[in-house]
Order: structure tokens, then C-alpha cells, then sequence
């Protein structure tokens, strides 16, 4: 292997690979699946707590276990791992160094003291405030600290990323403009600076309060300026796994996008249309004209949401070119049938395409609506769509990412290879369950982030409908599909990284990269992809009704004014 | 491909290929839609918060609420005094940890507007099982026009965490009919 001081050749896909930005990828992916297993362990109490039949936990630690789910994967999990694939998609596909790596260490070494301060200040108890924190719950005062220093952290991450282009482009290391994966990632970076700036406007006040220098905080004020926050910190998750789509599609398959032009401005999009739009969790909050919601929820014309069809076609598309190019042209999904499903790279990441669109994305739109948000706020229903988000869209693509780091980064093979061609299949159904069920349960009623919905403590009891608590069991065994899966990958990934059989070049499968297949690019040989035009077709089919039929189930309850 | 820089170093001069371009089309019509059903709905539909809010603290709502309770109390029920206001006038219903108070009795068909504020902490309205939905805030009044349309036993649940009791938190609404 060509190793000097500085870098190797990597030598399956040529790229030049720095000691520096390898060691701190490998670090940042590590801690973040560490954390994940931590989180994903809660994640599944808490789902054997809501399966009546179980109901594991009592209540003091439910709530503290979800606030520790809640915040080691969504907020430890993703953004460790987001850090990872900022430098990866600045410093290894540009095959440049990685800006000031001493900085970089300390960003994570904040983020790591961060996340274990939040960990600690959790489980003491006292901090059950769940991850949103919404004042007048007050949590202890390191509770705040470790959040703002991970915050902190993170905002390292960002400006390294940011001064890693810079580099690039200084010393020339890359023709033309970015590609587009690290293109994508610079959107997911902006948006990741704004986000930022929003939580420390919001935490280090909560922060003074906590400790008695800030005497009020308005809950309305929180609410907004959070979801300014919370809000815009999922759109860093969208650009950053749609990043991850196409990159995972380039290295397995060699897909090129069908055009760079409506790739590149669907990103734009999201930096342009997506970080304020935070009233869609205010929607029934009092004080806030309706004006206002119907415009920032949809800027006017759901712009934002396009950029996500696009992305939805062009991803899909990519693939089916990159197929037909290599001579799978028969029919409308030959493509599609001889696709490298037994590669977990490749099949956690269209299942993540699917499930991202179908599940998550259709549903964030209808709950989004401001009329329908009424029926389903605040119910378990939000917690189903955002599982399909965050966890079948951003977390299955991370993980899908991750069987194709270790052979290139971690220079590993995988163990256990038969089960890592299993997992995305076992954790997607899995995923599918606890999306479903939740939001199932959630048109029914069921509130989220409630110990016990057979109400035996109140003095008024309600019964929900049995076809409710039938509905949590499935979530329960769902959760249990899901767990498994996750354990499987933990196992897979920590065991590879340390125990898999070192690569070395003798051996380095040729077999990975397939960017020999496509000879010359340029949108002028773009093959149809009629195959892609049908799933969109579906698709759209599927959203239209969905979000008709949600009207409907509104126009069923009492009259409001 | 998608992890190195564009082939064709002035990419923004392709084409766009036409699969794309009707998807895009297709799209931004779509979102033209939706965005058009949220203001159609405000002109036709009949479910649409009125978003009148005021601020308020909570002894003056809390007054207001028992002012209420003494002029239209009709019993007691498990410890809550239960309500029967006049059809067309001002409810009031308060919520704090962890109770919603009173219980109101509501005439079918009827409107009333109703009045939501919380004493304490942030609490979620669950109206079931037609499940309405609300954030309840300290310091804010919301105030909407509801009109029941089905008669029966309603439970509020309480659906934005509040503490350690907040699954105790379930109030009760009767709709009758006249
Ligand atoms: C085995 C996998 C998982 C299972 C079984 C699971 C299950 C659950 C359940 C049952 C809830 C609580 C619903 C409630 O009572 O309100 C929940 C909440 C949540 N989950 Fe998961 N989850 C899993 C993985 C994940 C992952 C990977 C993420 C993020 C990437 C995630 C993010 C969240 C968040 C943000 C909440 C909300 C916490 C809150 O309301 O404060 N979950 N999960
Ligand atoms: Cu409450
Ligand atoms: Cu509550």
C-alpha cells in the first residue's frame, strides 16, 4: 500500500486517504456507534414500558430512560456521526488534509465531554426533562453545560469541514466544482452553523436560569426559538443521509447523478427554504397567527419539500442509469432485481430511500399541515413519523455507510458477513413496525411520552380503544425486530473495527468501486429511467390520497373556530 | 460520478433531462396545492383554530374559572364540581398539575368559547376519543369557539410531559343532549 507520512492510496477506490482526517473519522464513527447501542438499549425499554402487557419500567425511570433514549441517538448518535461524514466527504473525497486536526481533536473532545455530562446528569435523576428540556422543567445545571459544549463540539466540526474546502481549493488537490456528495454536505453544514446559533440562543439562557441568574423564561418564547433549533437540526440529518444516499450509490454501483444542475439545486433548497420553518411544532400553540404558520410551514409553496421529491427521483434515477448503463435493460426493473442486494451497504440504503419517503416523508407533510396538525399533535403518531425519519431514513443510511468505512477507512472486512447482509433487512421491517404501530395508535389518540394510557392513576379514568393498546404490543414486538437488528450491527461494526481481518493490498477486493464501468460522463448519454418515473409514480399517488383521506379525517371532528 | 467533481466542468450549462423536469413541475404544482387547501380550509372548512390568545396570569384566570364554577356548578363528581354553562357563553377550563378543572358539561350542537390556560407548567389538551389537540401554556390564554356535534363522555388527557404525575392528569367533558 503507497504509504508515505502523510496519506495512503486507498486501493480500491484510488482515493488519497490523510492520517490525520482517518484517525478522526474513525474516532468520531466510533464513539457515535458506541452511544447509538447506549440510546437504541434505552429506546427499546422504553417501547417494552408502553406495551401494556409488559410495561416494563416504573414510572420515575421512564421518564428518565426516554430522556436518555431521546438524547444519546438523536442527538449523541447522529451528530458524532455526522462529524465523521463532514470530514469524510471534505478531506477523503478531495483527497485533501484535514484543516487544523489539533482543533479538530478538541471539537471532539468537547462533544465527548459533553455527551457524557448529559449521560451523567440523566442518570443521577433530576434532569428527566426530556431532550427538548421545555422550561419550567428544570433539569441540573451540568445538564445544560454538557448540551452547550457538545453544541460547542460540533460547531468545531463545521468550521473544520469549512476550512478543509478552503485547503482543497488553495492547493488544488480537485478539478471543476465539489462533487456532489460534499456538496451535499456543505448544505448540511450552513444549516448546521444556523441551527447551532439557534440552540445557544435558547440554551444558554435556560442554562443561567438553571442556576438561578435568569429568573423567568417565557414557555412560548422556549417553544419557538427551540424548534428553531430542533427543527433545523433535522434538516441537517436529511442533507446529510441523502448525502450519504448518493454516495453509497456512486461507490457501489458507480452512479453518477442524471443531472448535477437538479441534484445540486435540490440541496439549495433546503439552505434556502428549510432552517426556519420551525412554526410546524407550533401549530397549536396559542398567540401565533395562522398567516404566519401557512407561510413558514410552506415558504408559500413547499419548496423545501420539493427539493425531497427531487432528491427522491434523482437518487433512484442514478441507480437505474448506472444499471441499464451496464446492461440491465429489460423491462421496467431489471435494474432494480439485479441490484447488489446481498451488499448491506446497498440495501440498507434504499431500504432507508423507501422507508425516508414513503413513511417519514408523507407524513411529515400531512401532520405538517396546519388545519391537520390538530388531530395529531403531540400524539404517539409524531413519534412514529420522526422513527421513520431519523432512525429507517438517517439512521439506517448511517449504518449503511458504515459497512462501506470499514473496508475503506477502517481497511477491515466485516465479520460475521452473513448476518450484515441480514441486518437491514431485520431492522427495516423492525422500523417499519415501530413507525406504523405508533402512528396508528396516534390516530387513535395514544399521547406520546405518557408512562401508562390505561390511565389506572386518575381519579377520571378513560379508556382508549383496545385496537390502541393491540397497537403497542405490535410497537413492542416490533421494537423487539428493531432491537435486534441493532444489536447485530453494533456487533458487526465494533467487531470488524476491532477484531475484522486487516486489508491489505494483495487482497483489496478490485471489486468494490465499479467507477471503471462508466466511461465517459455527461448527461447527454443519460439513459431513461422509466423504471425510477413508475416508484415516483406511486409515490405521488400515495401522498395525494394520504393527505386527502387526513382531511377527511378532519373534517369529522367538532367544528372549531 | 457523485463522490468526484462534475465531468463536465460547466455543469450548469446541461440540459436538464425531461424525466426530471416534468418531476419538478409535477412537484411544485403539488405544493402549490397544499399550500392553497390551508387557505381554502380557513374560507370552507369548519375546523380552524382562531389563534386568539391573551396573556393572563394565573390568578386572574384562575378567578374567572371559579367565578364560572359558583354560577353554573350542577353536582360533584369524584371531588370535581361539574359545570353546565349556558349555550353561547364563556368556559373556562384550567389545567395544572395534574388535573383539569372543572368538568364541563356541554350541550350538543351548542357553541360555546371555551378558555384554556395553565397555572403551572406546559400541558397538552387530548380531547378524546375525537382527539383534539392543544399546547396549554402558563401565562397565555387560548380561547376557541367549539362546537360539539356528537353527545357522550369525553376524556382530556394530558399529552405534553409535565412531571411525574402527568399520567395521572385526565379530565372529563360531558356532551348531552338537549
Ligand atoms: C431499537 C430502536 C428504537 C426503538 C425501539 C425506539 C422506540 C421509541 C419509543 C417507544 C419512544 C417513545 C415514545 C413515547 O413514549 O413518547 C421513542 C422516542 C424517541 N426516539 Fe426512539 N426508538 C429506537 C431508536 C431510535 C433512534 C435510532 C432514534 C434517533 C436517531 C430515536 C429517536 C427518538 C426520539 C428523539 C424520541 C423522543 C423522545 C422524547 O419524546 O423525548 N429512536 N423511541
Ligand atoms: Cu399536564
Ligand atoms: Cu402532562
Amino acid at each position: 500500500m503507497a504509504i508515505n507520512e502523510q496519506y495512503r492510496i486507498c486501493p480500491a477506490t484510488g482515493l488519497r486517504v490523510y492520517r490525520s482526517a482517518e484517525n478522526l473519522i474513525k474516532a468520531n464513527a466510533v464513539i457515535a456507534i458506541i452511544f447509538l447501542a447506549i440510546g437504541g438499549l434505552f429506546g427499546l425499554m422504553v417501547a417494552l414500558t408502553r406495551w401494556k402487557a409488559v410495561h416494563l419500567l416504573p414510572a420515575e425511570w421512564f421518564y428518565l430512560v426516554l430522556t436518555a433514549h431521546g438524547l444519546n441517538v438523536l442527538v449523541v448518535w447522529i451528530i458524532f456521526f455526522e462529524v465523521a461524514v463532514l470530514y469524510f466527504a471534505s478531506a477523503v473525497l478531495l483527497g485533501c488534509r484535514l484543516a487544523t486536526p489539533r482543533i479538530a481533536w478538541a471539537g471532539f473532545a468537547l462533544m465527548l465531554i459533553g455527551a457524557v455530562m448529559i449521560n451523567i446528569a440523566v442518570l443521577q435523576g433530576h434532569s428527566s426533562v426530556l431532550f427538548t428540556a421545555y422550561v419550567p422543567l428544570k433539569a441540573a445545571p451540568h445538564f445544560y453545560l454538557g448540551y452547550i459544549l457538545f453544541a460547542v463540539g460540533a460547531l468545531i466540526g463545521c468550521f473544520i469541514f469549512f476550512g478543509t474546502l478552503v485547503i482543497a481549493k488553495q492547493e488544488r488537490t480537485y478539478e471543476g466544482s465539489v462533487p456532489l456528495v460534499t456538496f451535499g454536505a456543505v448544505t448540511a453544514a450552513i444549516i448546521a452553523v444556523f441551527t447551532i446559533a439557534s440552540g445557544a440562543i435558547i440554551l444558554i439562557p435556560t442554562f443561567l436560569w438553571s442556576i438561578g441568574l435568569v429568573s423567568h423564561i417565557d414557555t412560548l418564547m422556549y417553544r419557538t426559538v427551540f424548534w428553531a433549533f430542533g427543527h433545523s437540526s433535522q434538516q441537517i440529518n436529511v442533507a446529510a443521509h441523502i448525502s450519504v444516499w448518493y454516495l453509497i450509490a456512486a461507490v457501489t454501483l458507480g452512479a453518477k447523478p442524471l443531472s448535477e444542475k437538479v441534484s445540486r439545486f435540490a440541496f439549495l433548497l433546503y439552505i434556502l427554504f428549510l432552517q426556519l420553518a420551525s412554526a410546524h411544532h407550533l401549530l397549536v400553540d396559542p398567540g401565533i397567527s395562522s398567516e404566519w404558520k401557512i407561510f413558514n410551514t410552506s415558504y408559500a409553496m413547499y419548496l423545501a419539500v420539493l427539493g425531497s421529491m427531487i432528491h427522491g427521483l434523482t437518487v433512484p434515477g442514478s441507480i437505474e442509469a448506472a444499471q441499464r448503463r451496464k446492461g440491465y435493460t429489460n423491462g421496467l426493473f431489471e435494474w432494480l432485481r439485479k441490484a447488489p442486494w446481498g451488499n448491506p451497504a446497498f440495501s440498507g440504503m434504499f431500504i432507508s430511500l423507501i422507508l425516508f419517503g414513503f413513511l417519514g416523508g408523507i407524513s411529515g407533510v400531512v401532520m405538517g399541515v396546519e388545519q391537520i396538525n390538530l388531530i395529531i399533535h403531540n400524539t404517539i403518531y409524531v413519534v412514529g413519523h420522526f422513527h421513520a425519519t431519523v432512525v429507517a431514513g438517517t439512521t439506517l443510511a448511517f449504518m449503511a455507510l458504515t459497512y462501506l468505512l470499514i473496508p475503506l477507512i477502517f481497511q477491515r472486512e466485516l465479520i460475521l458477513p452473513g448476518w450484515a447482509r441480514a441486518q437491514p433487512y431485520l431492522f427495516g421491517l423492525g422500523v417499519t413496525g415501530i413507525s406504523l404501530f405508533m402512528m396508528g395508535a396516534g390516530t387513535l389518540g395514544v399521547p406520546r411520552r405518557h408512562w401508562d394510557i390505561s390511565l389506572a392513576d386518575a381519579v377520571l379514568p378513560y379508556d382508549f380503544p383496545g385496537a390502541a393498546n393491540l397497537m403497542m404490543g405490535l410497537n413492542g414486538i416490533s421494537a423487539l425486530l428493531a432491537g435486534l437488528g441493532g444489536i447485530i450491527f453494533i456487533v458487526v461494526a465494533v467487531g470488524s473495527v476491532f477484531f475484522g481481518k486487516r486489508i491489505t493490498l494483495a487482497e483489496a477486493k478490485p471489486d468494490k468501486p465499479e467507477a471503471a464501468v462508466v466511461a465517459k460522463y455527461g448527461s447527454a448519454e443519460t439513459p431513461a429511467v422509466p423504471g425510477t418515473m413508475v416508484l415516483v409514480a406511486v409515490f405521488f399517488t400515495t401522498f395525494v390520497l394520504y393527505y386527502y383521506v387526513n382531511w377527511k379525517y378532519l373534517a369529522e371532528i367538532w367544528p372549531l373556530r | 460520478m457523485s463522490i468526484s467533481p462534475p465531468q463536465e466542468k460547466l455543469w450548469w450549462n446541461e440540459p436538464i433531462p425531461k424525466s426530471e423536469l416534468i418531476w419538478i413541475i409535477v412537484g411544485f404544482i403539488w405544493g402549490l396545492i397544499m399550500f392553497f387547501m390551508m387557505i381554502y380550509w380557513h374560507a370552507v372548512g369548519e375546523q380552524n383554530l382562531s389563534n386568539e390568545a391573551y396573556r393572563i396570569t394565573a390568578e386572574d384566570f384562575a378567578a374567572r374559572t371559579n367565578t364560572m364554577i359558583e354560577k353554573y356548578k350542577v353536582r360533584d363528581e369524584a371531588g370535581f364540581p361539574v359545570v353546565h354553562p349556558p349555550p353561547g357563553s364563556d368556559v373556562y377550563l384550567i389545567a395544572r398539575l395534574w388535573q383539569w378543572w372543572p368538568i364541563l358539561e356541554l350541550e350538543k350542537d351548542q357553541s360555546y368559547r371555551l378558555h384554556i390556560s395553565s397555572m403551572d407548567w406546559l400541558h397538552g389538551f387530548s380531547l378524546q376519543p375525537v382527539n383534539i389537540n392543544l399546547q396549554i401554556h402558563p401565562g397565555y390564554e387560548m380561547v376557541l369557539t367549539a362546537k360539539p356535534d356528537k353527545a357522550g363522555e369525553y376524556g382530556i388527557v394530558c399529552n405534553e410531559f409535565c412531571g411525574i404525575g402527568h399520567h395521572t392528569m385526565v379530565g372529563r367533558m360531558y356532551v348531552i343532549e338537549k
